[in-house]
């Protein structure tokens, strides 16, 4: 009973109702008046996935066939019958080197997918043997007081992930730790208001690839001299100013529009201005606080896969970048590979946020 | 000399041409220990004055004594208890109530604040719901825990802007008797606000009707000379207590009939039927 309690909370909080129906379904404990239910709740989105994989399987299919006859034309009309025909036999046989290169099918994008694991699987265990292999040598090199020498190879996809959330993470952070205080000094002072507000206004649509420049020109500078890549420090410092005006802009509202009764009793009782930010003002503007960082936070890793890009950062990004240049019979599967982690870790991070609010939040039916 | 006293007291909102004068030559005084009423239709500036008193608000002119000094600011020698309750949503009833403990008491030790919050709780008898949020409560025990937070200042003059008027009859006759019992133990002086003449007539020992604004005005005050404890019950046989009820209520009316015919604007209305639907559309 508790652990089937808990599936249903943890279910409902993610906002997956589907799996607490296909539950029930299988626990017997769908009662005839609930099939409607099931059927909108499991049925329909298991049945918009197929559609939207068959029309995605069809569409490729058409659009290689294109692809393919237009090469054959133009073996034919460059090379002649025996090339066309030499072309026609290879397309059909499969073989990679000659394959029209368009949008991949469902099933091709799967085998990549497939192929990305081999290869971090690959890479893993080729991390664990240097690092194997190094370890005596490291020790004796640390002891001298020189660097310990670190694997340098190729980062898998896996890889790329993790470091593209450390980059939107620290740009989160970074545009949390900017925008909400300044937000709260804002919203508290109707002065700051009307210093700031042009700044705002003016700053707030400037395109991801504009802060990217911005930071790269301030950057570059500060960092002059140093050893180190500055694309890491560049990518997440514009993430971070690119996606906190949200955050800014709901605070400063959140703090300037608290209940009146609330400023009244922070009165009465003569709370202090730390006490009056900290027990009442801050409180009460929460909820809208956190409406702008889940904003803060998608818009983060919407314009991370452009700065990543541009910045040259590993990560997601620079992954479907060079997959683009690469150009391999296998990197459009590869870029849609990329295209759905993108989509699901987004969402996922919009479900963190959600929790993190409700659980910090003292209205719950605020949180949507 | 006066506990609280209110002299020529003018509030106007707005300059210019919206000025719109609220409250105009107020003067009250009340002396320590007393429980005044003030009774007046919604809209007349009841709250307006509550804050003028309490310090939320500066008269335009005029001045707000107490105990001699002029009002400044809010006070923790004022307890207020506000109309809406006004917990903040996100604490629980003894959170709410420590606050006030808090800046009452300051720089004691924990448990000592937390011994008074549960001595303030428990006066009001919401001990067992101590650790509930304001929306798990009905709207009597957050009106009571309102109740709670005012004491728990120790103010010296506790001021209710019509505390129970959102409540229903039962709870509302509950809460007035719980009430004048914490105002019986120590006799702090007391100022209610309300809209309710028999809620006055049981409470205090005077009531004071506030002419409706705007230029809302102190009426005559009535004195009421019943024994208390006052018991509800007898109180409707109570030929003073008809008395008195009687001659505030036929006030008040009064005033109401007096203030129609002073609207002297008549608003003429247009001459208009409505459309004909039907020939509409042809």
């Amino acid at each position: 009973m508790k652990a089937s309690l808990t599936l249903n909370k943890v279910s409902n909080f993610l906002g997956l109702g589907l799996f607490t129906t296909l539950k029930d379904l299988f626990t017997n404990k769908l009662e005839k008046e609930d099939f409607k239910n099931f059927l909108r709740k499991t049925i329909v989105p298991l049945a918009s996935i197929l559609l939207f994989l068959g029309l995605w399987h069809s569409g490729a299919k058409a659009l290689y066939n294109t692809e393919a006859d237009f090469k054959i034309e133009k073996a034919l009309q460059d090379q002649g019958q025996a090339a066309a025909d030499a072309l026609q036999v290879c397309i059909a046989s499969g073989e990679s080197s000659c394959q029209p290169n368009t949008l991949p099918s469902p099933s091709q994008v799967w085998d990549s997918f497939q192929s990305l694991l081999r290869d971090h699987n690959i890479i893993s265990a080729d991390k664990v043997a240097f690092a194997k292999k190094t370890a005596a040598l490291n020790k004796t090199r640390i002891a001298e007081g020189k660097d310990a020498i670190v694997y340098t190879g190729r980062p898998s996809f896996v890889d790329q992930i993790f470091r593209s959330l450390k980059t939107v993470f620290a740009g989160f952070l970074l545009a949390l730790f900017i925008a909400v205080p300044l937000g709260i000094f804002i919203g508290l002072s109707p002065t700051l208001k009307s210093a700031f507000n042009w700044f705002i206004q003016i700053f707030k649509p400037v395109s991801p690839v504009v802060w990217y420049l911005l930071v790269f020109m301030i950057v570059k500078t500060v960092l002059i001299g140093s050893a180190d890549d500055s694309s890491f420090t560049i990518s997440f410092i514009s993430v971070g100013l690119c996606s906190m005006w949200a955050t800014l802009v709901n605070t400063a509202m959140g703090v300037s529009t608290v209940d009146k009764d609330y400023i009244n009793v922070a009165k009465v009782l003569k709370l202090g201005a730390f006490q009056k930010i900290f027990k009442v003002v801050l409180p009460s503007s929460l909820p809208l606080i956190f409406t702008g960082l889940k904003i803060t936070l998608s818009v983060a890793w919407m314009v991370l896969i452009a700065i990543e890009l541009l910045a040259q950062s590993p990560g997601l990004g620079l992954f479907v970048w060079e997959e683009f240049q690469n150009g391999a019979n296998d990197s459009n599967a590869k870029i849609i590979v990329a295209m759905f982690v993108i989509g699901i870790i987004g969402f996922l991070l919009d479900r963190l946020m959600l929790m993190i609010q409700n659980w910090v939040s003292f209205d719950k039916t605020d949180a949507i | 000399m006066a506990y609280l006293e209110l002299n020529n007291i003018c509030k106007t909102y707005g300059q210019g041409d919206n000025e719109s004068q609220v409250l105009s030559n107020i003067n009250l005084t009340i002396e320590e220990g007393e429980f005044v009423a003030i009774v007046g239709f919604t809209g007349s500036g009841k709250t307006t004055l509550v804050n003028l008193i309490n310090g939320l608000l500066e008269p335009t002119s005029g001045e707000v004594l107490f105990k001699g000094n002029p009002v400044s600011g809010t006070s923790h020698e004022r307890g207020v208890i506000f109309q809406n309750y006004s917990l903040l949503p996100w604490l629980t009833v003894e959170q709410n109530v420590l606050m006030a403990v808090k800046e009452a008491f300051p720089k004691r030790e924990k448990a000592v604040w937390k011994r008074k919050a549960a001595y303030y709780i428990e006066m009001v008898n919401l001990t067992p719901a101590t650790n509930k949020l304001p929306k798990e409560l009905s709207g009597g025990m957050r009106q009571r825990v309102a109740v709670a937070r005012a004491l728990a200042m120790k103010p010296d003059m506790i001021i209710m802007d019509e505390p129970l008027g959102a409540l229903d009859a039962l709870t509302r006759g509950n809460l007035q008797d719980q009430i004048l019992n914490i105002w019986g133990k120590d006799k702090r002086t007391a100022l209610l606000i309300t809209n309710d003449v028999d809620e006055g007539i049981y409470m205090a020992d005077r009531i004071i009707p506030l002419r409706p604004g705007p230029n809302a005005t102190l009426g005559p005050e009535f004195k009421i000379d019943l024994e208390r404890p006052r018991d509800k019950t007898e109180l409707n046989d109570n030929a003073s207590f008809k008395k008195t009820r009687n001659a505030i209520i036929e006030y008040l009316m009064d005033i109401g009939d007096e203030r129609k015919s002073e609207a002297k604007e008549q608003f003429i209305l247009p001459d208009l039927a409505p459309k004909d639907f039907v020939n509409q559309f042809r």
